[in-house]
C-alpha cells in the first residue's frame, strides 16, 4: 500500500500544515449538535403525511379526526401557504415542493404536516388525515416523459431556449445548446469515429444525518429556525418567499452539518416547520426518517445520453456530437446545463455540438450533487474516449495529454482557461508508481479524467482580536468537512501566530452577512479570501496602533511572525498579545471585517487510476487498486483535501457499482433504505491514494481552487473503461452491478 | 404502530452511572437515550440498524441503539460516545481520529469510534482486512473510510505500546 503523498509547503509556516480541527474534539466525544440535537423547552414534534402515489389529484383532505388525537397541537396543509400565483416560477415550484396544493407529483410529495406532544403522537395523527386521491398516469423515464402523448405534469410548462417557443406544454422544461465549428468537416477528418449510448440512474447524496429542522416562530411576526444546511442564508431565504415572509424576520441558526454533498442546499422542513410552530404557539421540531430523506429529497438525475466522436489516428480529436436528457423530478432544475458545459471542457475540441434537455418525472425533484451534471456527461465522453484509444491503438494518458485544455485554450462553454493544471494531474498519474506498475494478472485497469468549474461567490468574514492577544474568526459558511481548519490556518499565517489561538466560528444570519451556500467548492476560496483580507484590513490597523505607540510613521512600521516592528530596530517589537493589551489606548477593539463577491474561482480538474478484479461467476467487481491526483492549487489542510478527493472517488464508486433508484411500476421507490440503496461499506474498498498537485490559482491570495467537487467526476468511467479491459465487456448503462455485469460476460460467452 | 404506549422505570448502568429513565414500552432505546436522558452524542441516521451511527456497547458488544426496546436496557451496563473519555485525556480512538482527520461532517464518528472500541477491546492487532469488516455495519460518506483505518491501526498501535 503506498502512502499518500504530502504535497509541500515553500514560505508558509501554517498554511499547507495538518493541525488537528477546532471543532474536533466536540466531534469525538459527542458533544457537537446536528440538527436533530436541539431540544428546547416547550417543544413539540412533528411528522410529515407524505403521497403514496407518483402522480395523483388531490380532492380533498380531511383532518377532522386527526386533530382530535391525543397531543395534536396543529395540522398545516397546502391551504395554509399562500398562494404561489404570484411567484416566479422557480419559487412556485419550491413552495409547492415542500407541500402539495392540488396535485401530488411524487411519491413522498408532502401533503399535510403534524405537530404533536410526541413524534409517536404526531404519526399517528398524520395516519388518521384522510386524503381522497384521483390518480394519474406518471411518468418516471426521460425517455417516457419525452414521449408523444405522455402524461404532463405541468399544464403551464413550455420548453425555454427553444426557438421558436413550442405552443403547448410538455415534460421538457428547457434545453441548453453548445456549439463550436463545423461538425462534418470534423468527422469528415476523423480516422475513426464511434457512437454509443449511455444511461444513468438516479442516485442520492447518501448523507448520513436525515434532514432536521427546529423552529420557534412568535407572535410578532418573527420566527427563529434551526436548520442543518450547507447555508443558512438560503434557507432562511427561501422559507421566507415560501411563507410570504421578509427574510430579515427569519432568523436562521446553523446547526452542525451531518453531510450534504449538495442536497443540503435547499428546503424540504423548513416551511413546514415555522408554520407548525406559528399554528401551535410552541417551538417545533421535524426530522425525516431514512425512507422519507430518499423518497422525498434530492437525488440527481438519471440520464440518456448519445455521443458521437471522431478521431484522427495521431489521437487528435476531431469532432464531438453529444445528445443528453436527464430527469429533473417532479419540478425542472435538472443539472443538465452544468453536465454539457463541463461534458468537454478537458479537452481542447475544434468541432462540437452538444445538446441537453432538462425533463420533468414523477420523482423528488432532483437536488445538487458534488460536481452537479458533470460525472454524468464525463461517464460518456470519458468512456468514448477510452474506446477511442484502443481503436486506434493509444496509449488513454497520451491520447488525452494529445488533446487536453491548457491556459489560453477557450472552454467549451465560452471563458478562455487562465493557467489550469489539468495536464499536471495526467502527468501525475503518468509518473505514478501506480502507472509504472504492471497490471496484476487477471485485472482491469481503467483511467478516466474530469473537470469541475468550482465557483467564488459572497462571503463576508469579522475577525476579532481578544484583550489576550488571540483571535476569532466569524464567518457564515458551514462546516461540512473541516473548513474551520482552513479558516484558522489563515488566520494563523496572516497574524504569524500560533493556530490554536485561532478559534473560527460559524454564526446566524443576525450576526453575520449575506453568506452563499458551503457548494460549488467555494468556501476555502471565497470565505478563505474574506478572512485573509479581513486579517490584513486589522494587520495594517496593527501597524497604525504600534506607530502611534511609538511616535512615528506607520510605513517606518512592519508586521513580522507575530509582532510590530520598527524598520530601525530601535523599538522593542510589539507582539499581538502586546498590542491587544493595550487596545484602549490605540483606538479601541481591534476589529475588521471583509465582505465580498468573491470572483477568480480556478478550474479543478482530477485524473484518476483504477485497477480492479471481476469475479466472472457472479458480476462481482473488486476495486483493487485506486489512486486519485487532483488539482488543489494549494492544499491549506492537505488531510482534508486528501479526505475530499477520497470521499468523492468513493462516492463514484458506489455510483458506478452499485447505487440507483429502483422504482416499480406504479412509480413507488423499492430501495428507500440503506440496506436496499447500497453505499460503499468499509469492506468493499482498499486505501484511496492521492496525489495533490498545485498549481496555484493566480486568482488566490494563496493560489486556492477548490477541491470538493471534481474528484466525484472521473470513477465512473474510470471503472467501466477497467471493467471492459478485465472483461471485455463495455458497460454503457449505471449502475455496473453485478446483476448487469453477469448479463453482460454471459452474452459476450455466448457470442 | 407508533401510538402512545404506556411507560415503565428502566434501570440500568450508562457511562458508569447508575441511570434510571422512564421507558415509552413501544419507544427504542436510541430515543431514550437521545430525548429522555439527552445523550445526543447517539446518531440516528436510518432507524433500521443499516447506518450505526447509533452505534453503543451494550455490556460490552457493540449494538445499534435503534434495534433495542428501551424497556430492554433494564440491568444492562451501557456505554455511549459520552462515556468513552475520561475527565483529564480522551481515549486512543479518539486522539488518532483527530490528528488523522478521520472524520469529516462527524455525524457517524461516534458510531465509528464506539464500534472500533469494541474490535480493538477483543483484538488488540486487527489487520487491515479485520477492521474493515468488524467497521462494516458503519456508514460513513465522507471520507471513503481511507483516514478511518488509518486511525484505527494508529490508535491500536498506540494501545499496544501503552499496554
Amino acid at each position: 500500500m503506498t502512502m499518500t503523498e504530502d504535497p509541500t509547503t515553500p514560505g508558509y509556516k501554517w498554511v499547507g500544515t495538518r493541525p488537528i480541527r477546532p471543532d474536533g474534539l466536540d466531534k469525538v466525544t459527542g458533544k457537537a449538535r446536528f440538527g436533530a440535537d436541539l431540544i428546547l423547552p416547550n417543544m413539540v414534534e412533528a411528522a410529515v403525511l407524505r403521497s403514496r402515489h407518483a402522480h395523483a389529484r388531490i380532492l380533498s383532505i380531511d383532518t377532522a379526526a386527526a386533530l382530535e388525537m391525543p397531543g395534536v397541537q396543529a395540522i398545516i396543509t397546502g391551504d395554509d401557504f399562500p398562494p404561489t400565483d404570484d411567484m416566479a416560477p422557480g419559487d412556485a415550484h419550491q413552495a409547492v415542493k415542500v407541500m402539495a396544493r392540488d396535485k401530488v407529483l411524487f411519491e413522498g410529495h408532502p401533503v399535510a404536516a403534524v405537530a404533536a406532544t410526541s413524534r409517536a403522537e404526531a404519526q399517528a395523527a398524520a395516519k388518521a388525515i384522510v386524503v381522497t386521491y384521483e390518480q394519474l398516469p406518471h411518468v418516471l423515464t426521460v425517455d417516457e416523459a419525452m414521449a408523444d402523448g405522455a402524461p404532463i405534469l405541468h399544464d403551464d410548462l413550455i420548453t425555454a431556449n427553444v426557438d421558436p417557443a413550442p405552443e403547448t406544454a410538455s415534460n421538457i422544461a428547457s434545453r441548453a445548446f453548445f456549439e463550436r465549428g463545423d461538425l462534418d468537416e470534423g468527422f469528415a477528418a476523423a480516422d475513426a469515429i464511434l457512437e454509443r449510448s449511455y444511461t444513468t440512474k438516479p442516485v442520492h447524496q447518501g448523507y448520513i444525518e436525515p434532514h432536521a429542522a427546529v423552529a420557534d416562530s412568535g407572535q410578532n411576526g418573527r420566527a427563529n429556525l434551526w436548520v442543518s444546511s450547507q447555508g443558512h442564508f438560503d434557507m432562511r431565504t427561501m422559507t421566507a418567499k415560501v411563507l410570504g415572509m421578509s427574510a430579515s424576520k427569519i432568523k436562521a441558526t446553523p446547526a452542525e452539518i451531518g453531510g450534504g454533498f449538495g442536497g443540503k442546499t435547499t428546503i424540504y422542513l423548513e416551511p413546514l416547520a415555522v408554520l407548525l410552530s406559528r399554528k401551535a404557539n410552541r417551538p417545533v421540531r421535524v426530522v425525516m426518517d431514512r425512507d422519507e430523506v430518499f423518497m422525498a429529497t434530492g437525488p440527481t438525475s438519471g440520464s440518456s445520453m448519445k455521443i458521437k466522436m471522431g478521431i484522427k489516428n495521431d489521437g487528435t480529436i476531431t469532432a464531438c456530437d453529444l445528445w443528453m436528457a436527464f430527469e429533473a423530478g417532479a419540478f425542472p432544475g435538472s443539472p443538465v446545463g452544468a453536465a454539457s458545459m463541463t461534458a468537454l471542457a478537458c479537452y481542447d475540441v475544434d468541432n462540437f455540438r452538444i445538446e441537453g434537455f432538462d425533463v420533468v418525472v414523477n420523482k423528488p425533484k432532483v437536488a445538487a450533487y458534488r460536481a452537479p451534471g458533470a460525472p454524468i456527461s464525463a461517464f460518456a465522453v470519458e468512456s468514448m474516449i477510452d474506446e477511442l484509444a484502443r481503436a486506434i491503438d493509444m496509449d488513454p494518458i497520451e491520447l488525452r495529454l494529445a488533446n487536453a485544455a491548457k491556459e489560453g485554450v477557450q472552454a467549451p462553454y465560452g471563458p478562455v482557461f487562465p493557467r489550469i493544471g489539468f495536464i499536471e494531474t495526467l502527468e501525475a498519474i503518468r509518473d505514478s508508481d501506480h502507472y509504472r506498475s504492471p497490471v496484476p494478472e487477471g485485472q482491469g485497469r481503467g483511467l478516466a479524467s474530469g473537470f469541475w468549474f468550482n465557483i467564488g461567490g459572497n462571503s463576508v468574514a469579522t475577525v476579532n482580536v481578544h484583550a489576550d492577544g488571540n483571535v476569532s474568526v466569524i464567518t457564515g459558511s458551514p462546516d461540512i468537512g473541516g473548513s474551520r481548519s482552513s479558516m484558522a490556518l489563515f488566520a494563523a499565517e496572516e497574524f504569524g501566530i500560533d493556530v490554536e489561538r485561532v478559534q473560527p466560528h460559524i454564526a446566524d444570519t443576525d450576526t453575520i452577512g449575506d453568506t452563499d451556500v458551503t457548494g460549488g467548492s467555494r468556501v476555502t476560496l471565497a470565505t478563505g479570501k474574506v478572512v485573509v483580507e479581513a486579517c490584513r484590513k486589522i494587520v495594517t490597523d496593527l501597524c497604525r496602533r504600534a506607530a502611534k505607540t511609538w511616535d512615528c510613521e506607520i510605513e517606518d512600521v512592519e508586521w513580522v511572525q507575530g509582532h510590530a516592528q520598527h524598520v530601525s530596530g530601535t523599538e522593542s517589537p510589539l507582539s499581538l498579545a502586546d498590542l491587544a493589551a493595550n487596545a484602549g489606548r490605540t483606538g479601541g477593539p481591534i476589529s475588521a471585517t471583509h465582505a465580498e463577491n468573491v470572483r477568480g474561482a480556478g478550474a479543478g480538474f482530477s485524473t484518476q487510476l483504477v485497477d480492479l478484479a471481476v469475479d466472472e461467476e457472479t458480476g462481482q467487481t473488486s476495486i483493487v487498486r485506486y489512486t486519485t491526483a487532483q488539482d488543489a492549487g494549494k492544499a491549506i489542510h492537505p488531510s482534508y483535501v486528501e479526505g475530499q478527493m477520497q470521499g468523492g472517488v468513493v462516492q463514484g464508486i458506489g455510483w458506478a457499482l452499485n447505487e440507483e433508484y429502483i422504482h416499480r411500476a406504479d412509480g413507488t421507490l423499492d430501495n428507500p433504505s440503506f440496506l436496499d440503496y447500497r453505499i460503499p461499506v468499509a469492506s468493499d474498498l482498499p486505501m484511496i491514494d492521492t496525489i495533490v498537485v498545485e498549481v496555484p490559482n493566480p486568482n488566490h491570495p494563496y493560489g486556492v481552487r477548490g477541491v470538493g467537487e471534481v474528484g466525484i467526476v472521473p470513477p465512473m468511467a474510470a471503472i467501466a473503461n477497467a471493467i471492459d479491459r478485465a472483461t471485455d465487456c463495455r458497460m454503457e448503462h449505471l449502475p455496473m452491478s453485478p446483476v448487469a455485469l453477469l448479463e453482460a460476460i454471459n452474452e459476450r460467452n455466448a457470442d | 404502530m407508533n401510538t402512545p404506549h404506556t411507560k415503565s422505570v428502566v434501570s440500568c448502568t450508562i457511562n458508569g452511572n447508575a441511570t434510571q429513565f422512564l421507558a415509552d414500552s413501544g419507544g427504542t432505546l436510541l430515543n431514550a437515550l437521545r430525548d429522555d436522558i439527552g445523550l445526543t452524542g447517539v446518531k440516528e441516521g436510518c432507524g433500521t440498524g443499516d447506518c450505526g451511527a447509533c452505534s453503543i456497547l451494550v455490556e460490552d458488544r457493540v449494538t445499534c441503539a435503534c434495534l433495542i426496546f428501551a424497556p430492554e436496557a433494564e440491568g444492562a451496563t451501557i456505554v455511549t460516545i459520552e462515556g468513552l473519555a475520561e475527565a483529564d485525556h480522551l481515549h486512543p480512538l479518539q486522539e488518532t481520529f483527530l490528528e488523522g482527520a478521520a472524520l469529516q461532517c462527524g455525524v457517524c464518528t461516534p458510531g465509528f469510534l464506539m464500534a472500533a472500541k469494541a474490535l480493538l477491546d477483543k483484538n488488540p492487532d486487527p489487520t487491515e482486512t479485520e477492521i474493515r469488516y468488524a467497521l462494516a455495519g458503519n456508514l460513513c460518506r465522507c471520507t471513503g473510510y481511507d483516514k478511518i483505518i488509518r486511525a484505527v491501526q494508529d490508535a491500536a498501535e498506540r494501545m499496544r505500546e501503552n499496554a
